[in-house]
Protein backbone atom coordinates (compact mmCIF):
# COMPACT_ATOMS: atom_id res chain seq x y z
CA UNK A 1 0.00 0.00 0.00
CA UNK A 2 1.40 3.27 -0.94
CA UNK A 3 -0.60 6.76 -0.66
CA UNK A 4 -3.78 5.37 -0.12
CA UNK A 5 -4.06 3.48 -3.39
CA UNK A 6 -2.91 -0.55 -3.98
CA UNK A 7 0.16 0.05 -6.49
CA UNK A 8 -1.39 -3.98 -8.37
CA UNK A 9 1.61 -6.53 -9.02
CA UNK A 10 1.71 -9.03 -11.31
CA UNK A 11 4.42 -11.12 -11.81
CA UNK A 12 5.40 -13.27 -15.10
CA UNK A 13 7.20 -16.83 -13.64
CA UNK A 14 6.97 -20.30 -15.89
CA UNK A 15 9.13 -22.97 -14.00
CA UNK A 16 10.68 -23.85 -17.19
CA UNK A 17 12.72 -21.25 -18.99
CA UNK A 18 12.42 -20.25 -22.91
CA UNK A 19 8.59 -20.55 -22.64
CA UNK A 20 8.27 -17.04 -24.20
CA UNK A 21 7.68 -14.85 -20.09
CA UNK A 22 10.29 -11.40 -21.23
CA UNK A 23 8.49 -11.89 -25.10
CA UNK A 24 5.00 -11.55 -22.84
CA UNK A 25 6.43 -9.40 -20.77
CA UNK A 26 7.58 -6.78 -23.52
CA UNK A 27 4.32 -6.91 -25.42
CA UNK A 28 2.68 -6.63 -21.90
CA UNK A 29 4.56 -3.28 -21.62
CA UNK A 30 3.01 -2.29 -25.34
CA UNK A 31 -0.60 -2.85 -23.94
CA UNK A 32 -0.42 -1.37 -20.49
CA UNK A 33 -1.59 2.43 -19.76
CA UNK A 34 0.33 3.19 -16.79
CA UNK A 35 2.25 0.77 -15.51
CA UNK A 36 6.10 0.32 -13.98
CA UNK A 37 8.09 -2.57 -15.92
CA UNK A 38 10.86 -4.11 -13.59
CA UNK A 39 13.11 -7.36 -14.96
CA UNK A 40 13.76 -10.23 -12.03
CA UNK A 41 15.42 -12.46 -14.02
CA UNK A 42 18.39 -10.82 -13.05
CA UNK A 43 21.25 -13.10 -13.69
CA UNK A 44 20.09 -13.40 -17.34
CA UNK A 45 17.86 -10.07 -17.75
CA UNK A 46 16.79 -9.89 -21.72
CA UNK A 47 13.92 -7.09 -21.40
CA UNK A 48 16.04 -4.40 -22.13
CA UNK A 49 16.63 -5.91 -25.62
CA UNK A 50 13.63 -4.92 -26.37
CA UNK A 51 12.17 -2.26 -24.64
CA UNK A 52 15.58 -0.24 -24.47
CA UNK A 53 15.92 1.95 -21.82
CA UNK A 54 17.14 5.08 -21.15
CA UNK A 55 19.29 4.60 -17.70
CA UNK A 56 18.67 7.81 -15.78
CA UNK A 57 20.14 6.40 -12.11
CA UNK A 58 22.68 3.50 -11.30
CA UNK A 59 22.79 2.01 -8.21
CA UNK A 60 25.99 -0.51 -6.99
CA UNK A 61 24.63 -3.63 -5.73
CA UNK A 62 26.38 -5.47 -2.30
CA UNK A 63 25.41 -9.35 -2.37
CA UNK A 64 26.72 -11.12 0.70
CA UNK A 65 30.05 -10.21 2.30
CA UNK A 66 33.06 -12.53 1.36
CA UNK A 67 35.90 -13.56 3.92
CA UNK A 68 39.22 -12.08 3.71
CA UNK A 69 41.85 -13.91 5.40
CA UNK A 70 45.55 -11.40 6.00
CA UNK A 71 48.23 -13.45 5.31
CA UNK A 72 50.50 -11.66 7.23
CA UNK A 73 48.82 -12.21 10.47
CA UNK A 74 47.51 -16.05 9.58
CA UNK A 75 49.10 -18.21 11.30
CA UNK A 76 48.19 -21.73 9.39
CA UNK A 77 46.60 -23.02 12.52
CA UNK A 78 43.70 -24.55 10.35
CA UNK A 79 40.41 -24.00 12.28
CA UNK A 80 38.62 -21.87 9.67
CA UNK A 81 39.06 -24.79 7.47
CA UNK A 82 37.95 -27.06 9.70
CA UNK A 83 35.07 -25.16 11.03
CA UNK A 84 34.05 -23.87 7.34
CA UNK A 85 31.06 -26.08 6.31
CA UNK A 86 31.46 -24.54 2.64
CA UNK A 87 34.61 -26.08 1.83
CA UNK A 88 36.04 -22.18 1.00
CA UNK A 89 39.39 -22.43 2.86
CA UNK A 90 41.43 -22.73 0.28
CA UNK A 91 45.63 -23.76 0.00
CA UNK A 92 47.81 -21.46 1.63
CA UNK A 93 44.41 -20.36 3.12
CA UNK A 94 43.45 -17.96 0.22
CA UNK A 95 39.55 -17.95 0.52
CA UNK A 96 37.86 -19.28 -2.53
CA UNK A 97 35.65 -16.40 -3.30
CA UNK A 98 32.85 -18.33 -5.12
CA UNK A 99 32.52 -20.68 -2.24
CA UNK A 100 32.36 -18.50 0.44
CA UNK A 101 28.47 -17.32 2.00
CA UNK A 102 29.95 -14.94 3.49
CA UNK A 103 28.83 -16.59 7.23
CA UNK A 104 31.90 -14.79 9.61
CA UNK A 105 32.38 -18.41 10.96
CA UNK A 106 36.51 -18.34 10.53
CA UNK A 107 36.22 -14.62 11.87
CA UNK A 108 34.94 -16.33 14.58
CA UNK A 109 37.12 -19.23 15.39
CA UNK A 110 40.18 -17.70 14.34
CA UNK A 111 42.62 -17.18 17.22
CA UNK A 112 44.88 -14.23 15.84
CA UNK A 113 42.44 -12.12 14.18
CA UNK A 114 43.63 -12.45 10.29
CA UNK A 115 40.16 -12.72 8.90
CA UNK A 116 37.39 -9.60 7.77
CA UNK A 117 34.84 -9.75 6.47
CA UNK A 118 33.96 -7.43 3.01
CA UNK A 119 31.62 -5.59 1.24
CA UNK A 120 31.59 -6.73 -2.50
CA UNK A 121 30.10 -5.18 -5.27
CA UNK A 122 27.78 -8.04 -6.58
CA UNK A 123 25.66 -5.77 -9.27
CA UNK A 124 24.25 -3.53 -10.17
CA UNK A 125 20.82 -1.98 -10.51
CA UNK A 126 19.40 0.41 -12.77
CA UNK A 127 16.44 3.19 -12.71
CA UNK A 128 15.07 3.47 -16.10
CA UNK A 129 12.96 5.06 -18.46
CA UNK A 130 11.27 3.51 -21.52
CA UNK A 131 8.88 4.05 -24.70
CA UNK A 132 6.69 2.72 -22.54
CA UNK A 133 7.18 4.15 -19.53
CA UNK A 134 9.85 3.68 -15.96
CA UNK A 135 11.54 0.50 -16.02
CA UNK A 136 13.58 -1.35 -12.82
CA UNK A 137 16.33 -3.58 -14.06
CA UNK A 138 19.67 -5.11 -12.71
CA UNK A 139 22.47 -7.23 -13.80
CA UNK A 140 24.08 -9.76 -11.53
CA UNK A 141 27.63 -10.38 -11.85
CA UNK A 142 28.14 -13.36 -13.83
CA UNK A 143 28.51 -16.08 -11.21
CA UNK A 144 27.26 -14.10 -8.30
CA UNK A 145 25.31 -15.02 -5.45
CA UNK A 146 22.13 -13.49 -3.45
CA UNK A 147 20.38 -12.83 -6.82
CA UNK A 148 16.78 -13.01 -4.44
CA UNK A 149 18.41 -10.16 -2.40
CA UNK A 150 19.07 -7.90 -5.90
CA UNK A 151 15.35 -9.40 -7.32
CA UNK A 152 14.16 -7.19 -3.84
CA UNK A 153 15.57 -4.55 -4.66
CA UNK A 154 14.71 -4.29 -7.95
CA UNK A 155 11.16 -4.59 -6.66
CA UNK A 156 11.54 -1.93 -3.94
CA UNK A 157 12.76 0.53 -6.61
CA UNK A 158 9.78 -0.34 -9.08
CA UNK A 159 7.64 0.42 -5.91
CA UNK A 160 9.43 3.89 -5.24
CA UNK A 161 9.03 4.62 -9.22
CA UNK A 162 5.42 3.66 -9.41
CA UNK A 163 5.02 5.89 -6.71
CA UNK A 164 6.77 9.10 -7.80
CA UNK A 165 4.81 8.79 -11.36
CA UNK A 166 1.57 8.05 -10.08
CA UNK A 167 1.24 4.28 -11.90
CA UNK A 168 -0.80 1.86 -10.60
CA UNK A 169 0.39 -1.26 -12.16
CA UNK A 170 3.96 -3.08 -11.68
CA UNK A 171 4.56 -5.86 -14.32
CA UNK A 172 7.30 -7.57 -13.30
CA UNK A 173 9.59 -10.42 -15.72
CA UNK A 174 10.02 -13.26 -13.34
CA UNK A 175 12.98 -16.00 -13.51
CA UNK A 176 12.35 -19.46 -14.20
CA UNK A 177 13.39 -22.40 -11.61
CA UNK A 178 11.65 -22.25 -8.32
CA UNK A 179 14.24 -21.09 -6.16
CA UNK A 180 15.47 -17.73 -4.37
CA UNK A 181 14.58 -15.20 -6.97
CA UNK A 182 11.61 -17.05 -7.71
CA UNK A 183 10.09 -16.84 -4.36
CA UNK A 184 11.93 -13.41 -4.00
CA UNK A 185 9.42 -12.07 -7.03
CA UNK A 186 6.52 -13.31 -6.28
CA UNK A 187 6.31 -12.35 -2.94
CA UNK A 188 3.85 -9.62 -2.22
CA UNK A 189 2.13 -10.01 -6.12
CA UNK A 190 -1.39 -9.51 -6.34
CA UNK A 191 -1.19 -12.29 -9.52
CA UNK A 192 1.25 -14.74 -10.94
CA UNK A 193 0.60 -15.59 -14.58
CA UNK A 194 2.15 -18.73 -15.24
CA UNK A 195 3.65 -18.94 -18.64
CA UNK A 196 3.81 -22.92 -19.58
CA UNK A 197 4.09 -24.97 -23.35
CA UNK A 198 2.28 -27.96 -23.63
CA UNK A 199 5.42 -30.23 -23.78
CA UNK A 200 6.02 -32.82 -21.04
CA UNK A 201 8.79 -30.65 -19.58
CA UNK A 202 7.03 -27.44 -19.33
CA UNK A 203 3.60 -29.00 -18.08
CA UNK A 204 5.74 -30.53 -15.04
CA UNK A 205 7.87 -27.47 -14.45
CA UNK A 206 4.27 -25.59 -13.87
CA UNK A 207 2.87 -27.62 -11.96
CA UNK A 208 5.95 -27.61 -9.37
CA UNK A 209 6.19 -23.70 -9.89
CA UNK A 210 1.94 -23.53 -8.89
CA UNK A 211 2.81 -25.28 -5.73
CA UNK A 212 5.33 -23.00 -4.72
CA UNK A 213 2.80 -19.90 -5.61
CA UNK A 214 0.23 -22.02 -3.39
CA UNK A 215 2.97 -22.40 -0.90
CA UNK A 216 3.59 -18.45 -0.60
CA UNK A 217 -0.18 -18.41 -1.28
CA UNK A 218 -0.31 -16.16 -4.25
CA UNK A 219 -3.30 -15.99 -6.34
CA UNK A 220 -1.69 -17.76 -10.20
CA UNK A 221 -3.52 -18.33 -13.36
CA UNK A 222 -1.74 -19.92 -16.99
CA UNK A 223 -0.95 -19.37 -20.14
CA UNK A 224 0.00 -21.89 -22.86
CA UNK A 225 2.50 -20.71 -25.22
CA UNK A 226 3.20 -22.52 -28.72
CA UNK A 227 0.11 -24.17 -27.78
CA UNK A 228 -0.84 -25.95 -31.20
CA UNK A 229 3.03 -27.42 -30.90
CA UNK A 230 1.16 -30.30 -29.01
CA UNK A 231 -2.76 -29.96 -29.18
CA UNK A 232 -3.22 -33.10 -26.71
CA UNK A 233 -1.04 -31.51 -24.28
CA UNK A 234 -2.87 -28.40 -24.36
CA UNK A 235 -5.54 -30.07 -23.53
CA UNK A 236 -4.37 -31.90 -21.20
CA UNK A 237 -3.45 -28.70 -19.16
CA UNK A 238 -6.71 -27.52 -20.04
CA UNK A 239 -8.14 -30.14 -18.12
CA UNK A 240 -5.94 -30.15 -15.42
CA UNK A 241 -5.92 -26.70 -14.77
CA UNK A 242 -9.98 -26.77 -14.03
CA UNK A 243 -9.39 -29.22 -12.38
CA UNK A 244 -7.56 -27.05 -9.60
CA UNK A 245 -9.26 -24.45 -9.87
CA UNK A 246 -7.06 -22.41 -12.16
CA UNK A 247 -7.75 -20.36 -15.00
CA UNK A 248 -6.38 -20.42 -18.13
CA UNK A 249 -6.20 -16.91 -19.26
CA UNK A 250 -4.80 -17.23 -22.65
CA UNK A 251 -3.42 -19.68 -25.37
CA UNK A 252 -1.31 -17.89 -27.93
CA UNK A 253 0.17 -20.41 -31.17
CA UNK A 254 3.53 -21.04 -32.24
CA UNK A 255 5.18 -18.26 -34.17
CA UNK A 256 8.46 -17.78 -35.71
CA UNK A 257 7.46 -14.04 -35.86
CA UNK A 258 8.12 -13.52 -32.30
CA UNK A 259 12.04 -13.90 -33.36
CA UNK A 260 11.88 -11.88 -36.10
CA UNK A 261 10.36 -9.12 -33.96
CA UNK A 262 13.08 -10.10 -31.00
CA UNK A 263 15.99 -9.36 -33.60
CA UNK A 264 14.15 -5.87 -34.87
CA UNK A 265 14.10 -4.85 -31.02
CA UNK A 266 9.62 -4.70 -31.29
CA UNK A 267 7.18 -6.33 -29.18
CA UNK A 268 5.20 -8.43 -30.96
CA UNK A 269 2.23 -5.89 -30.46
CA UNK A 270 4.37 -3.34 -32.19
CA UNK A 271 5.61 -5.84 -35.21
CA UNK A 272 2.43 -7.99 -35.71
CA UNK A 273 -0.32 -6.48 -34.27
CA UNK A 274 -3.29 -7.90 -36.43
CA UNK A 275 -1.42 -11.83 -36.28
CA UNK A 276 0.15 -13.03 -32.68
CA UNK A 277 -0.48 -9.62 -31.69
CA UNK A 278 -4.65 -10.30 -31.19
CA UNK A 279 -3.47 -13.12 -29.23
CA UNK A 280 -1.94 -11.42 -27.13
CA UNK A 281 -4.33 -8.27 -26.50
CA UNK A 282 -7.14 -11.13 -25.59
CA UNK A 283 -4.58 -12.83 -22.58
CA UNK A 284 -3.96 -9.07 -21.50
CA UNK A 285 -7.79 -8.23 -21.47
CA UNK A 286 -8.08 -11.16 -19.37
CA UNK A 287 -5.04 -10.51 -16.80
CA UNK A 288 -6.70 -6.88 -16.05
CA UNK A 289 -10.00 -8.44 -15.27
CA UNK A 290 -8.68 -10.71 -12.65
CA UNK A 291 -6.44 -8.13 -11.49
CA UNK A 292 -9.05 -6.14 -11.25
CA UNK A 293 -7.63 -3.21 -12.97
CA UNK B 1 35.91 -37.06 -17.74
CA UNK B 2 32.92 -34.38 -16.66
CA UNK B 3 31.23 -32.67 -19.12
CA UNK B 4 28.34 -30.23 -17.83
CA UNK B 5 25.83 -28.37 -19.94
CA UNK B 6 24.81 -24.82 -19.54
CA UNK B 7 23.03 -22.22 -21.51
CA UNK B 8 22.28 -18.50 -19.64
CA UNK B 9 19.12 -18.23 -21.03
CA UNK B 10 16.77 -20.76 -20.26
CA UNK B 11 14.72 -23.04 -22.50
CA UNK B 12 17.63 -23.15 -25.32
CA UNK B 13 17.89 -26.71 -25.05
CA UNK B 14 20.55 -27.97 -22.43
CA UNK B 15 18.09 -31.25 -21.50
CA UNK B 16 17.72 -32.56 -25.19
CA UNK B 17 21.45 -32.18 -25.49
CA UNK B 18 22.69 -33.58 -22.27
CA UNK B 19 20.32 -36.96 -22.69
CA UNK B 20 20.79 -37.12 -26.25
CA UNK B 21 24.61 -37.64 -25.45
CA UNK B 22 24.09 -39.28 -22.32
CA UNK B 23 22.44 -41.71 -24.70
CA UNK B 24 24.73 -41.81 -27.69
CA UNK B 25 27.70 -42.18 -24.94
CA UNK B 26 25.45 -45.13 -23.49
CA UNK B 27 24.69 -46.82 -26.01
CA UNK B 28 28.27 -46.97 -27.32
CA UNK B 29 29.48 -48.42 -23.88
CA UNK B 30 27.21 -49.79 -21.23
CA UNK B 31 27.38 -49.06 -17.52
CA UNK B 32 30.31 -46.52 -18.26
CA UNK B 33 28.13 -43.00 -18.16
CA UNK B 34 26.44 -40.93 -15.94
CA UNK B 35 23.81 -38.36 -15.94
CA UNK B 36 23.18 -35.64 -13.38
CA UNK B 37 20.22 -33.83 -13.77
CA UNK B 38 21.68 -30.72 -11.65
CA UNK B 39 18.43 -28.62 -12.25
CA UNK B 40 17.24 -29.14 -8.87
CA UNK B 41 14.45 -26.46 -9.03
CA UNK B 42 12.95 -27.89 -12.48
CA UNK B 43 14.64 -31.17 -13.19
CA UNK B 44 13.63 -32.65 -16.84
CA UNK B 45 15.67 -35.51 -17.57
CA UNK B 46 13.60 -38.52 -17.05
CA UNK B 47 10.74 -36.76 -18.36
CA UNK B 48 12.79 -38.03 -21.93
CA UNK B 49 14.14 -41.15 -20.33
CA UNK B 50 11.42 -42.37 -18.29
CA UNK B 51 13.30 -44.51 -15.77
CA UNK B 52 12.01 -45.76 -12.30
CA UNK B 53 13.35 -43.56 -9.84
CA UNK B 54 14.39 -44.76 -6.03
CA UNK B 55 15.02 -41.97 -3.50
CA UNK B 56 18.82 -42.68 -2.85
CA UNK B 57 19.28 -40.02 -0.19
CA UNK B 58 17.55 -36.95 1.60
CA UNK B 59 19.57 -33.74 1.69
CA UNK B 60 19.38 -32.47 4.78
CA UNK B 61 21.04 -29.17 6.45
CA UNK B 62 21.77 -28.97 10.12
CA UNK B 63 19.77 -25.64 11.35
CA UNK B 64 19.95 -24.38 15.00
CA UNK B 65 18.05 -25.74 18.09
CA UNK B 66 17.50 -23.49 20.56
CA UNK B 67 17.23 -25.06 24.18
CA UNK B 68 15.32 -22.32 26.23
CA UNK B 69 15.87 -23.87 29.47
CA UNK B 70 19.93 -22.92 29.16
CA UNK B 71 18.85 -19.66 26.78
CA UNK B 72 19.68 -16.38 28.69
CA UNK B 73 18.70 -14.51 25.70
CA UNK B 74 21.76 -12.78 25.56
CA UNK B 75 20.70 -12.44 21.53
CA UNK B 76 24.66 -12.92 20.25
CA UNK B 77 23.72 -15.78 18.23
CA UNK B 78 21.24 -12.86 15.92
CA UNK B 79 23.51 -10.82 16.04
CA UNK B 80 26.14 -12.85 14.68
CA UNK B 81 23.99 -14.68 11.56
CA UNK B 82 24.48 -13.08 8.96
CA UNK B 83 21.04 -14.55 7.20
CA UNK B 84 18.58 -13.25 9.22
CA UNK B 85 17.77 -16.77 10.69
CA UNK B 86 17.30 -16.07 14.55
CA UNK B 87 15.89 -13.46 16.21
CA UNK B 88 15.82 -12.84 20.08
CA UNK B 89 12.81 -11.65 21.97
CA UNK B 90 13.03 -10.64 25.61
CA UNK B 91 11.62 -14.46 26.66
CA UNK B 92 12.28 -16.47 23.33
CA UNK B 93 14.67 -17.23 20.52
CA UNK B 94 12.80 -17.67 16.86
CA UNK B 95 14.56 -19.90 14.50
CA UNK B 96 13.68 -18.97 10.41
CA UNK B 97 14.86 -22.16 9.17
CA UNK B 98 14.46 -21.53 5.49
CA UNK B 99 16.74 -18.43 5.63
CA UNK B 100 19.63 -20.23 7.75
CA UNK B 101 22.40 -21.41 5.47
CA UNK B 102 23.74 -24.13 7.96
CA UNK B 103 26.80 -22.52 8.92
CA UNK B 104 27.00 -23.56 12.43
CA UNK B 105 28.33 -20.33 14.09
CA UNK B 106 25.29 -19.74 16.11
CA UNK B 107 26.26 -23.00 17.82
CA UNK B 108 30.20 -22.56 17.96
CA UNK B 109 29.47 -19.38 19.44
CA UNK B 110 26.62 -19.68 21.89
CA UNK B 111 28.06 -18.70 25.63
CA UNK B 112 25.36 -20.73 27.22
CA UNK B 113 26.22 -23.77 24.97
CA UNK B 114 21.88 -23.28 23.90
CA UNK B 115 22.15 -24.11 20.80
CA UNK B 116 22.02 -28.07 19.15
CA UNK B 117 21.73 -29.10 15.66
CA UNK B 118 18.08 -30.60 14.05
CA UNK B 119 18.33 -31.58 10.36
CA UNK B 120 15.85 -30.36 8.54
CA UNK B 121 15.17 -32.18 4.95
CA UNK B 122 15.39 -29.52 1.51
CA UNK B 123 15.37 -31.68 -1.15
CA UNK B 124 15.89 -35.27 -1.81
CA UNK B 125 18.41 -36.93 -4.46
CA UNK B 126 16.69 -40.01 -6.86
CA UNK B 127 18.59 -42.68 -9.07
CA UNK B 128 17.44 -44.61 -11.44
CA UNK B 129 19.15 -46.67 -14.45
CA UNK B 130 18.01 -47.73 -17.60
CA UNK B 131 20.06 -49.18 -20.84
CA UNK B 132 23.22 -48.79 -19.27
CA UNK B 133 23.07 -45.44 -18.35
CA UNK B 134 22.94 -44.34 -14.58
CA UNK B 135 20.98 -41.24 -13.73
CA UNK B 136 20.92 -38.95 -10.95
CA UNK B 137 18.56 -36.14 -10.24
CA UNK B 138 18.08 -33.78 -7.78
CA UNK B 139 15.00 -32.61 -6.52
CA UNK B 140 14.79 -29.09 -4.49
CA UNK B 141 11.90 -29.08 -1.84
CA UNK B 142 8.69 -26.87 -2.84
CA UNK B 143 9.21 -23.86 -1.36
CA UNK B 144 12.97 -23.53 -0.44
CA UNK B 145 14.86 -21.14 -1.82
CA UNK B 146 18.24 -22.21 -1.88
CA UNK B 147 19.38 -25.13 -4.32
CA UNK B 148 22.98 -25.09 -3.86
CA UNK B 149 22.93 -27.88 -1.11
CA UNK B 150 21.10 -29.87 -3.18
CA UNK B 151 23.43 -29.62 -6.14
CA UNK B 152 26.26 -30.51 -3.69
CA UNK B 153 24.81 -33.34 -2.37
CA UNK B 154 24.00 -34.75 -6.20
CA UNK B 155 27.72 -34.19 -7.10
CA UNK B 156 29.00 -36.55 -4.68
CA UNK B 157 27.59 -39.22 -6.17
CA UNK B 158 29.88 -38.52 -9.89
CA UNK B 159 31.91 -41.37 -10.09
CA UNK B 160 34.99 -39.86 -12.13
CA UNK B 161 36.11 -42.81 -13.82
CA UNK B 162 32.92 -42.83 -16.05
CA UNK B 163 32.08 -40.09 -18.42
CA UNK B 164 29.72 -37.61 -16.40
CA UNK B 165 27.57 -35.10 -18.10
CA UNK B 166 25.90 -32.82 -15.88
CA UNK B 167 22.88 -30.64 -16.81
CA UNK B 168 22.57 -27.27 -15.51
CA UNK B 169 19.70 -25.26 -14.46
CA UNK B 170 19.29 -21.87 -16.44
CA UNK B 171 20.96 -18.66 -15.88
CA UNK B 172 24.07 -17.26 -14.18
CA UNK B 173 23.73 -17.01 -10.99
CA UNK B 174 25.43 -19.78 -7.73
CA UNK B 175 22.93 -22.61 -8.94
CA UNK B 176 25.11 -22.91 -11.94
CA UNK B 177 28.27 -21.60 -10.26
CA UNK B 178 28.25 -25.17 -8.62
CA UNK B 179 27.04 -27.44 -11.06
CA UNK B 180 29.79 -26.38 -14.05
CA UNK B 181 32.77 -25.82 -11.31
CA UNK B 182 35.62 -28.37 -11.82
CA UNK B 183 33.89 -29.30 -15.00
CA UNK B 184 36.60 -30.94 -17.77
CA UNK B 185 34.02 -29.26 -20.38
CA UNK B 186 31.15 -27.35 -20.23
CA UNK B 187 28.71 -27.10 -23.35
CA UNK B 188 27.19 -23.87 -23.70
CA UNK B 189 23.61 -23.91 -25.39
CA UNK B 190 21.84 -21.55 -26.93
CA UNK B 191 19.69 -20.39 -29.82
CA UNK B 192 21.06 -17.53 -32.80
CA UNK B 193 18.77 -15.07 -31.65
CA UNK B 194 19.49 -11.75 -29.54
CA UNK B 195 18.23 -13.18 -25.95
CA UNK B 196 20.23 -16.29 -27.28
CA UNK B 197 23.75 -14.57 -27.47
CA UNK B 198 23.48 -11.77 -24.74
CA UNK B 199 22.89 -14.60 -22.21
CA UNK B 200 25.39 -16.74 -23.58
CA UNK B 201 27.78 -13.82 -22.88
CA UNK B 202 26.44 -14.14 -19.67
CA UNK B 203 27.40 -17.73 -19.30
CA UNK B 204 30.45 -17.61 -21.09
CA UNK B 205 31.86 -14.93 -18.34
CA UNK B 206 30.98 -17.31 -15.48
CA UNK B 207 33.03 -20.45 -17.67
CA UNK B 208 36.00 -18.15 -18.02
CA UNK B 209 35.61 -16.98 -14.07
CA UNK B 210 35.86 -20.85 -13.40
CA UNK B 211 38.29 -21.40 -15.62
CA UNK B 212 36.52 -24.45 -17.38
CA UNK B 213 37.27 -24.86 -20.83
CA UNK B 214 33.84 -24.42 -23.19
CA UNK B 215 32.21 -24.87 -26.61
CA UNK B 216 29.30 -23.81 -27.80
CA UNK B 217 25.80 -25.83 -29.17
CA UNK B 218 24.11 -23.49 -31.18
CA UNK B 219 20.30 -25.12 -31.37
CA UNK B 220 17.57 -24.02 -33.28
CA UNK B 221 20.16 -23.23 -36.63
CA UNK B 222 18.53 -20.68 -38.74
CA UNK B 223 15.70 -19.41 -36.46
CA UNK B 224 17.60 -15.85 -36.09
CA UNK B 225 20.55 -14.63 -36.92
CA UNK B 226 23.89 -14.89 -37.85
CA UNK B 227 25.13 -12.57 -34.35
CA UNK B 228 25.89 -15.13 -32.51
CA UNK B 229 28.22 -17.60 -34.87
CA UNK B 230 29.97 -14.08 -35.68
CA UNK B 231 30.38 -13.22 -31.63
CA UNK B 232 32.00 -16.73 -31.46
CA UNK B 233 34.19 -16.58 -34.40
CA UNK B 234 35.45 -13.11 -33.02
CA UNK B 235 36.54 -14.73 -29.35
CA UNK B 236 37.54 -17.90 -30.83
CA UNK B 237 34.71 -19.56 -29.17
CA UNK B 238 34.46 -22.84 -31.15
CA UNK B 239 31.20 -23.94 -32.16
CA UNK B 240 31.00 -27.52 -31.24
CA UNK B 241 27.43 -28.65 -32.92
CA UNK B 242 24.54 -27.04 -34.61
CA UNK B 243 21.09 -28.56 -34.55
CA UNK B 244 18.65 -27.40 -37.08
CA UNK B 245 15.74 -25.22 -35.97
CA UNK B 246 12.76 -28.18 -36.79
CA UNK B 247 9.11 -28.31 -35.69
CA UNK B 248 9.94 -32.21 -35.26
CA UNK B 249 13.02 -31.86 -32.43
CA UNK B 250 10.06 -29.50 -30.72
CA UNK B 251 7.24 -32.01 -31.33
CA UNK B 252 8.71 -34.85 -30.08
CA UNK B 253 10.54 -33.10 -26.87
CA UNK B 254 7.07 -32.02 -26.06
CA UNK B 255 5.56 -35.65 -26.14
CA UNK B 256 8.63 -36.57 -23.85
CA UNK B 257 10.62 -38.66 -26.21
CA UNK B 258 14.11 -37.96 -26.57
CA UNK B 259 14.53 -36.36 -30.37
CA UNK B 260 17.48 -38.49 -31.35
CA UNK B 261 15.26 -41.41 -31.13
CA UNK B 262 12.90 -40.52 -34.18
CA UNK B 263 15.92 -38.94 -35.79
CA UNK B 264 18.17 -40.63 -36.83
CA UNK B 265 20.09 -37.85 -38.59
CA UNK B 266 20.40 -36.20 -34.83
CA UNK B 267 21.82 -38.70 -33.47
CA UNK B 268 24.63 -39.25 -35.81
CA UNK B 269 25.18 -35.39 -35.10
CA UNK B 270 25.68 -35.78 -31.36
CA UNK B 271 27.82 -39.44 -32.42
CA UNK B 272 29.90 -36.57 -33.85
CA UNK B 273 29.66 -34.00 -31.00
CA UNK B 274 30.65 -37.33 -28.80
CA UNK B 275 33.83 -37.33 -30.31
CA UNK B 276 34.35 -34.04 -30.50
CA UNK B 277 34.15 -33.87 -26.53
CA UNK B 278 36.15 -36.71 -26.37
CA UNK B 279 38.91 -34.88 -28.38
CA UNK B 280 38.78 -32.30 -25.43
CA UNK B 281 39.36 -34.33 -22.90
Amino acid sequence: MSGGTHIKQLTVISGKGGTGKTTLVAAFASLAKNAVLADCDVDAADLHLILKPEILERQDFTGLRQAEIDGQKCTGCGKCREHCRFGAIGEDFVVIQDRCEGCGVCRLVCPAGAVRLEERKAGEAYLSRTRFGPMSHAELEPGGEASGKLVSLVIANAQKLADNEGRDLIIIDGPPGTGCPVIASIGGSDLALVITEPSLSGIHDMERVLAVCEHFRVPAAVCINKHDINDTNTCAVEIWCKSKGLEVAGKIPYAEVTTRAMIAQKTVIEFDEGGIGRDVAALWSKVLDRLGA
Amino acid sequence: MIVSVASGKGGTGKTTVAVSLALAAASSRPDRVQLLDCDVEEPNCNLLLGMNLETAEEVNLGVPAIDKTKCDFCGKCADFCNYHALAVLPSDVIVFSELCHGCGGCMLLCPKGAIGEKTRTVGTIQRGRKDGLELYQGLLNIGEAVAVPVIKALKRKIDSGRLVILDSSPGAACPVVETIRGSDLCLLVTEPTPFGLHDLKIAVTVARKLNVPFGVVINRDGIGDGRVDDWCKDEKIPVLMRIPNSLEVARLYSKGIPPVLGMPDLNDRFIELLKAVEGRA
